[in-house]
């Protein structure tokens, strides 16, 4: 359920890193299971500088609306413009096509205050 | 699951969304037990809730029902309600859950009024669960399992019947804005009737739908919910819900108010926005007419069948004019609405009875 090469927030994000400094960020299976249906993503703008636990879009379901809090600090270099066609995308697949957006980070050190996989599924089964 | 005044209920069972569609184009099933029963029965039975209730239970007949509410002395609602006359000096009615104690002890206090002969009053939420069976094709399901004749069974009339061989009070009512039936069941035989109707629907696109679906499927069909639309502020009048008021039947409870308050005018009066573009207005988001604010959602959600947010808000008269441009307030953004007609959704006239 949970890549095991993902890190995740205690916010519910998940990280992938693709390089020295590049980062894929979305939402995790808990996340979007909790929401239900997705019916708008409200996503970061490329060139935007973002803060680690900062605000920076949102996911509407029909039932709720939750704010997208960045995992980690750098700058967006592509958000996934899929979403505004088919929101549903994280639903169906939180973990791949679903992806909110492509971070540069600039304090690669946060990436280790965030949790493994098992220590995820372990926080998750505490209550989250 | 989710807590719902003590019950535990299934938000969804396979989606909000696929559930919505599933009532609005083939059926779907809910388990709404939940609901409170009240019987009110004795000679004194008729007078009492002719006193109690803004609708006329005397042009009631046996096997049929009306929607009415319980008001206070200011014309504000205590609870909506359904009231089911069963016999003559036997009704049904059929409240809220988180209302249900405070509903009989509301009736209790008022028995004693003159003249309305003996009357018994007795909760009996405990003796029945209840499905609701919603959607076009929600007659050629339940025709499947009942040989009672449901072309016989118009709008708001109901009949003792049986499915899958138990018995049931069939009722041709519901919260969705579709055709269908709530089905009033002792609650042992209730699992054994759920399966059934499922088995029997299942080919004709029936699907078990939960409490996220039963209130966008209201919300779309713009029916009040407890809580939300109503509440001990608000009256029939401001709600929309005029043709609940009979206020040629006599004296009930109520009555002086709500005919001041058709002779002062309504301050304010429900009323349907539409968000424009991307965004949902939600429960509790203001509503800015010019930068101020002129009232607040009720009900807000996204609308699966319009595509779009759709919300209830409390406005003053002047803005209720469709078309007239508002703002609702989202978290810090400003979304563009409009004032429409309600309700959001109407089924498709060929469909009704």
């Amino acid at each position: 359920m949970y890549p095991e090469d993902y890190l995740y927030s205690t916010e519910h994000e998940w990280v992938r890193r693709e390089g020295e400094d590049l980062c894929v960020i979305g939402v995790t299976h808990y996340a979007q299971d909790e929401l239900g249906d997705v019916v708008f993503v409200e996503l970061p703008e490329p060139g935007e500088s973002v803060e680690a636990n900062a605000e920076i879009g949102s996911i509407e379901s029909v039932k709720a609306v939750a704010e997208i809090y960045s995992p980690v600090t750098g700058k967006v270099v592509e958000s996934n413009s899929a979403l505004d066609e088919r929101p549903e995308l994280i639903n169906q697949d939180p973990h791949g096509e679903g992806w909110i957006a492509k971070l540069r980070i600039t304090n690669p050190e946060e990436l280790q205050e965030l949790m493994s996989a098992g220590e995820y599924r372990e926080y998750l089964e505490s209550g989250g | 699951m989710v807590d719902f005044a003590g019950w535990e209920m299934p938000v969804s069972y396979s989606g909000v969304l696929e559930e919505h569609r599933a009532v609005r184009t083939a059926a779907g099933l809910f388990d709404v037990s939940h609901m409170g029963e009240i019987r009110v029965t004795g000679p004194g039975a008729e007078g009492f809730l002719q006193r109690m209730t803004p609708n006329d239970v005397g042009g009631l007949v046996p096997g049929r029902a009306h929607y009415s509410g319980l008001l206070t002395e200011r014309g504000t609602y205590v609870d909506d309600l359904l009231v089911y006359r069963l016999a003559p000096d036997e009704f049904l009615l059929v409240v809220n859950a988180a209302n249900a104690a405070t509903d009989l002890a509301w009736l209790e206090r008022h028995r004693n009024g003159a003249g309305d002969g003996e009357v018994e009053i007795e909760d009996v939420g405990e003796s029945y669960a209840l499905l609701a069976l919603q959607g076009p094709r929600a007659a050629t399901v339940l025709q499947g399992v009942t040989p009672l004749e449901l072309k016989e069974l118009r709008y708001y009339r109901f009949a003792p019947g049986e499915i899958g061989g138990h018995p049931a009070l069939v009722s041709r009512t519901g919260y969705t804005g579709e055709d269908g039936f709530e089905l009033y069941l002792a609650p042992e035989v209730a699992p054994v009737v759920w399966d059934r109707v499922l088995d029997a629907g299942r080919e004709l696109g029936l699907r078990p739908a939960g409490l996220g679906a039963r209130d966008t499927l209201r919300l779309e069909a713009a029916m009040a919910l407890y809580g939300n639309e109503l509440d001990r502020a608000t009256t029939p009048f401001e709600a929309g819900l005029d043709w609940v008021v009979k206020l040629g039947k006599g004296e009930f409870l109520g009555r002086a108010a709500l005919v001041a308050q058709r002779e002062a005018g309504l301050e304010r009066r429900l009323t349907g926005l539409e968000i424009v573009g991307k965004g949902i207005a939600r429960h509790g988001y203001k509503v800015l007419a010019d930068g101020r604010q002129v009232g607040a959602v009720t009900s807000g959600s996204w609308s699966p069948t319009l595509e779009r947010g759709v919300a209830l808000a409390y406005l003053p008269p002047r803005l209720g004019e469709p078309g007239t441009t508002l703002t609702v307030e989202a978290r810090g953004r400003q979304l563009e609405a409009w004032v429409v007609r309600l309700p959001f959704y109407r089924r498709p006239a060929a469909e009704k009875e």
